[in-house]
């Protein structure tokens, strides 16, 4: 093992936000040349703890030590010149300018009137010396996400990065890219770097990183060696007991299509193709999940569903009847019920109570031209008792609930509807385990009671834990239909890349 | 860090809730600070702010006169403070409301022109109508590019009261000119059926009473109908209305169309109520007044009229300092500093100052 | 005769179109730091009024025209700390300054209305460059704000597009976020544009008082500053395409002057209509083939920037 060189130092790190304390007293260690892993579930204060190394946050108490000297930090900037990088989870890219151009932004030195041909074959030499392929003159909007994110390595260490913070760097990749990744920063660690890499991924943890500090509930629990820990163990420090994955799904006899897409395609923002022929369709009773990498379609496959995106070509029939052409309303009427990524902002309106959520999509079913506040009202607060939503009152804007609060207001109105067909795009990004726990067993229960559930998710565990059947979308196109029982993860990895795998049969 | 004990750092922390108390002071507080703001400027030509404001104080609310006078004032504000808040409520800055009083006078003296002989309860509420389809036409038009294209409609509605200021004033100076007009801007005087009848024996109108009535119709629609929650959520995200599958589009439409409408009622009320002709220069900024009025008001019908008022009172105020040597333009000035104060002072809803030392832990 | 025509028309409209000009430049530079002033107006008149004033007492058209920017620059300072430091409404603020310079003009104007003024800026004809035949007389042979305004858009062009100030500027308003995580005062850069582009309304607003008109009336901008408000939108963010629309505005406006030269009578209530009227409509074409193209306006315009927003 190689000597101990404590490269960063926090003590006693403390951050209060109005109603929440992010992080109660947290002291963390960095060594040189050590990839370490900051664990916890959702809302663990993992994230506000590197926004407050990186300088984005002015803690309220705690002191800051990088290699033995103790500093202030009161902008990103004072963070950088003492040589601490990080790679957001949404990326600090100007979108209208080049990689080159994003580098030279954050470039000190240099002349005011820049020379950008000189500058491309700086970075061009910087990238061979870690292994990089990263192309200076690509404007980062037509980027994938993984070149993105390359990008914003080299930017990162381009400025003097000697500590490198990713904020959930897997979330974006395929399982390959995922190892790709690691080895690179496995290089670089062994060039001297520090790697700070945030998690709540488990198994990713366990296989590529040296130590593990776990939060929970903005409290450090313990540092622990990845080579003498287990998951048993990192889980009861997580999540404060021991869970046991329950993945009993009682067997259901599928029924008849709730949904049927059939050649369909779509454009995307920017012009682009975004579906190209997809056909497929879910049972009733049945939870029909949807991997692939975020960007390749799956945003864009939810919306034609609920008809907020039109269709170029193709058909959609909702329980036997042609939808294609019908507006957003017809569809909520015909029992299609849309859980959409943007929880706050699209799903609720954030200024607005719960009972004016509650009733967002129901107040035409009543009739008339007038809105029964008194009706309204109890049946927002019988969904709160029955949906277990804590809120201080009902007429408190819905900006002030918890991530978790807030989904399960959103699947509350949903499944209160009635739906014939539920929509959940990454329903449980952002959730702690208990309100991941909430709307797993909410969803299985839709699919127990005859609903056809669409699942948009990043994680590979949870579409294999829920979803009867999964299928793999890669640039717009379905690069297979598989069972879960019936495959592995790696092999969806491949697809999601993809590795086209359809069978014969085709579904 | 030595020394950096002496430092403090002056932040904004987000608000969890916000009291009551704060958003009715901040309005207040940002007339006040408007008030002191101009007092300097008044100040600076020899005379004392408070003599002054004394003056218009006096002017507005010292006299029956005075009061009469700030009610008729205020008709027409309130017309037009009603309409732009609607628009506002949905997010849509309709800076045109001056545009739409001018079409909607337009509209109103068309009626009245052609048709003089027409009995007094078909032709008065003919001209409402009329003046409501006008000033809306003239609020739906920068709508449609709006509501399709997301062309910029500040600046459309905008551009637009210039140009419904210059038809006004082709007709006056045209084909509308009173040829026993010793040459003014003016249309012929309307018909005894066509002027608004008159409230007890000052110059307050019937506009009054039409002014009250929309402002209740207002706060029954945003409050308790459909179509008002749905211009409360389309106002607050775009988004959301369309994932809610209310239609979007209409609404811009509808809302433009009814704001300018509003607008378009106060043209037909000063025509009608005051001028009774159409003529050059009816409105000395009511529309702009009442982006102010909206704004103060917090978008809330009843505050409207009540602020409303008050403005009357400024504008009845400032005509009676125009002798002490201050242009109406001073009150432009005073609305405009309230405004940026009310504006500036809108921070403190949504955020708290606090203050600790910069440097060293507490 | 066709080419003193042609050149008439050319020449006239730079010079109508000068102040929009100025206007046009300081709002994209306020505009590309994300930050949205509809103040331009009120800046404008204040600008127009001020210099007006000065020059007055002074004799001196160059320290009217510094009174002018400093104006300018004043009124913008108070839109900056409202937008920026206490994150208002960007929409409202700037039409509080116009209306509030609306009326502060002209309340200091109240004795100034149709006073003449002798020092003035005069046409300075560029030896040489103003002999060439049809482009000499129509771009060299005017005062020197013209040939400031030339100079200004070749300036404004280059710090947006080939230096690093550019380069953070254009950061700024397309994403703070990651412009504050490269270091870049993200706060700084905001009121140094916002108050050039106050600075540069006031200077275009002095034009007219100083050289075009020149003389003091109220109203005298009569919507310039939101015509300039809508070049921006259309020349897409970029000074030369600017400089190109406030020429072909500077035309419309002149358009009355010239048809009755060549003895086409319209009325003159609807030939003052029409630059409005054209605004409008290029606003509406352009926009649409802008969605077409996926041109967009800087990212984080009109949106305040708080670094610990969660």
């Amino acid at each position: 093992m190689s000597i101990h060189t404590p490269v960063v130092v926090m003590k006693n790190i403390t951050k209060t936000f109005p109603g929440t304390l992010a992080n109660d007293q947290v002291d963390l260690t960095i060594n040189r040349g050590e990839i370490h892993a900051l664990l916890g579930e959702n809302g663990a204060g993992k994230s506000t703890l590197m926004s407050v190394l990186t300088g984005l946050y002015r803690p309220d108490r705690g002191e800051i030590y990088i290699s033995g000297q103790p500093v202030e930090f009161y902008s990103p900037k004072d963070a950088v010149n003492q040589g601490i990088g990080m790679v957001h989870q949404h990326f600090k890219l100007v979108k209208t300018f080049t990689v080159a151009e994003n580098i030279l932004l954050g470039l000190q030195s240099g002349k005011e009137i820049y020379d950008l041909q000189e500058f491309k074959e700086k970075i061009q030499g910087f990238c061979q010396k870690y292994g990089f392929t990263v192309d200076p003159d690509a404007l980062v909007y037509q980027l994938s996400i993984g070149e993105q994110q390359r990008a914003e390595i080299v930017k990162a260490l381009f400025w003097g990065a000697e500590i490198l913070i990713l904020d959930e760097p897997t979330a974006v990749l395929t399982p390959q890219e995922a190892t790709e990744l690691y080895k690179t920063l496995r290089l670089m660690a062994g060039q001297g770097k520090s790697i700070i890499v945030i998690s709540h991924k488990l198994n990713e943890v366990m296989e590529n990183t040296d130590t593990i500090t776990v939060l929970r509930g903005g409290k450090a629990i313990g540092t622990v060696q990845t080579a003498n820990t287990n998951e048993k163990e990192l889980t009861r420090m997580m999540v404060g007991r021991y869970i046991l994955f329950n993945s009993s799904k009682k067997k259901i006899e599928p029924g008849t299509k709730v949904l049927a897409l059939h050649e369909v395609s779509c454009l995307g923002n920017r012009g682009q193709m975004a579906l190209k022929n997809i056909s497929l369709h879910i049972f009733n009773g049945e939870i029909l999940g949807i991997a692939g990498v975020a960007g390749n379609g799956q945003s864009e496959l939810a919306e034609v569903i609920a008809g907020l995106r039109p269709m170029e070509a193709g058909t959609k029939f909702i329980n036997g009847i042609d939808h294609t052409k019908s507006s957003v309303r017809n569809l909520i009427t015909a029992g299609v019920s849309y859980v959409p990524e943007d929880r706050l902002g699209t799903g609720l309106v954030p200024r607005l109570n719960a009972v004016d959520n509650f009733i967002l999509k129901s107040y035409q079913t009543t009739p008339g031209y007038f809105i029964n506040w008194a009706a309204a009202k109890e049946q927002t607060q019988a969904a709160v008792e029955k949906f277990q939503i804590k809120l201080a009152r009902l007429s408190n804007s819905v900006n002030m609930l918890s991530g978790g609060n807030l989904q399960k207001l959103l699947l509350a109105r949903e499944i209160s509807a009635d739906p014939r067909l539920i929509v959940a795009v990454y329903p449980m990004r952002g959730l702690d385990v208990g309100a991941m726990e909430v709307v797993r067993t909410l969803l299985m229960s839709q699919r127990e009671a005859g609903k056809g559930v669409l699942l948009i998710s990043e994680e590979l565990e949870e579409l294999f834990m829920l979803s009867d059947r999964i299928v793999v979308l890669h640039e717009g196109e379905v690069m297979g239909v598989v069972q879960p029982s019936d495959t592995t993860i790696e092999a969806v990895g491949m697809m999601m890349a993809g590795k086209r795998m359809l069978k014969d049969d085709g579904m | 860090m030595m020394g950096c004990e002496w430092m403090w750092k002056i932040n904004f922390e987000k608000r969890s809730t916000t009291p009551r108390i704060v958003l009715f002071l901040v309005p207040l507080l940002s007339i006040i600070v408007g008030l002191v703001f101009v007092g300097f400027f008044i100040a600076g030509t020899g005379k004392s702010p408070l003599y002054i404001y004394g003056l218009m104080f006096e002017g507005a609310f010292g006299s029956a006169y005075g009061l009469s006078e700030t009610v008729v004032k205020s008709i027409p504000l309130i017309l037009t403070g009603l309409g732009v808040a609607l628009a506002f409520r949905m997010q849509l800055w309709n800076i045109g409301a001056e545009g739409q009083l001018y079409m909607g006078a337009f509209g109103a003296t068309w009626l009245a022109l052609n048709f003089p002989m027409w009995p007094a309860y078909l032709l008065l509420p003919g001209m409402l109508i009329m003046s409501f389809i006008t000033g809306g036409i003239w609020g739906l038009l920068p709508a449609i590019p709006r509501a399709y294209f997301k062309v910029n409609e500040t600046i459309t509605t905008l551009l637009l009261n210039y140009v419904g200021i210059l038809w006004v004033d082709y007709l006056v100076y045209g084909p509308w000119r009173d040829p026993k007009g010793f040459n003014f801007p003016i249309t012929a005087p309307f018909s005894e059926n066509a002027i608004l009848p008159i409230l007890g024996d000052s110059r307050i109108h019937a506009g009054l009473i039409v002014g009250i009535l929309a402002a209740v119709v207002l706060y029954i629609i945003l409050k308790y109908t459909k179509w008002g929650f749905e211009i409360r959520v389309s106002g607050e995200s775009g988004a959301a209305a369309h994932y809610a599958g209310m239609n979007y589009i209409r609404n811009i439409l509808l809302v433009m169309f009814v704001s300018g409408g509003l607008a378009g009622i106060a043209g037909m009320t000063e025509v009608s109520g005051i001028t009774q002709r159409l003529q050059h220069g009816i409105s000395p900024g009511y529309g702009y007044s009442a982006i102010i009025i909206a704004w103060l008001a917090r978008l809330n019908p009843w505050a409207v009229v009540l602020v409303s008022f008050l403005f009357g009172g400024l504008l009845v105020g400032g005509y009676s300092i125009q002798t002490s040597g201050f242009p109406a333009a001073t009150v432009a000035m005073l609305q405009g500093a309230i405004l940026f104060f009310v504006v500036g002072g809108e921070i403190f809803v949504g955020y708290r100052l606090t203050w600790r030392s910069k440097g060293g832990n507490q | 005769m066709e080419q003193s025509l042609l050149t008439a028309i050319f020449a006239t409209g730079i010079i109508a179109g000068t102040p929009i000009l100025f206007a046009a430049l300081g709002e994209i530079l306020s505009e590309q730091a994300g930050v949205l002033n509809l103040g331009v107006e009120g800046m404008m008149l204040v600008g127009a009024v001020t210099g007006f004033m000065i020059t007055m007492e002074t004799n001196n058209q160059w320290l009217g025209l510094l009174a002018a920017i400093g104006a300018g620059g004043l009124m913008a300072l108070i839109h900056a700390f409202l937008t920026i430091t206490l994150r208002a409404n960007q929409v409202v603020s700037g039409l509080a300054l116009t209306i509030f310079g609306t009326g502060l003009s002209g309340y200091l104007g109240q004795t100034l209305i149709g006073k003449p003024l002798q020092a003035t800026f005069k046409a300075v004809p560029i030896p040489g460059l103003s002999q060439i035949p049809w482009v000499g007389p129509s771009l060299f042979q005017h005062d020197l704000l013209v040939y400031l305004g030339y100079i200004g858009v070749a300036v404004c062009w280059f710090v947006l597009y080939r230096t690093k100030a550019g380069l953070k500027i254009r950061a700024v308003g397309e994403n703070p976020s990651a412009a504050d995580a490269a270091g870049v005062n993200v706060f700084a850069i905001r009121y140094v544009c916002v108050v050039l582009g106050g600075m540069l309304a006031g200077l275009g607003g002095a034009y007219l008082s100083l050289a075009y008109a020149p003389s003091w009336l109220e109203n005298m901008t009569a919507g310039r500053g939101w015509i300039a408000v809508a070049l921006v939108i259309f020349a897409t963010w970029n000074p030369t395409k600017a400089f190109l629309g406030s020429w072909l505005f500077g035309v419309v406006d002149i358009l009355g002057f010239h048809l009755q030269n060549l003895g086409i009578t319209v009325s003159s209530f609807f030939l003052k209509m029409l630059p409005y009227v054209i605004t409008i409509v290029v606003l509406i074409i352009v926009s649409r083939e802008t969605k077409k193209r996926h041109v967009a306006s800087p990212g984080a315009l009109g949106i305040p920037y708080n670094r610990e927003e969660r």
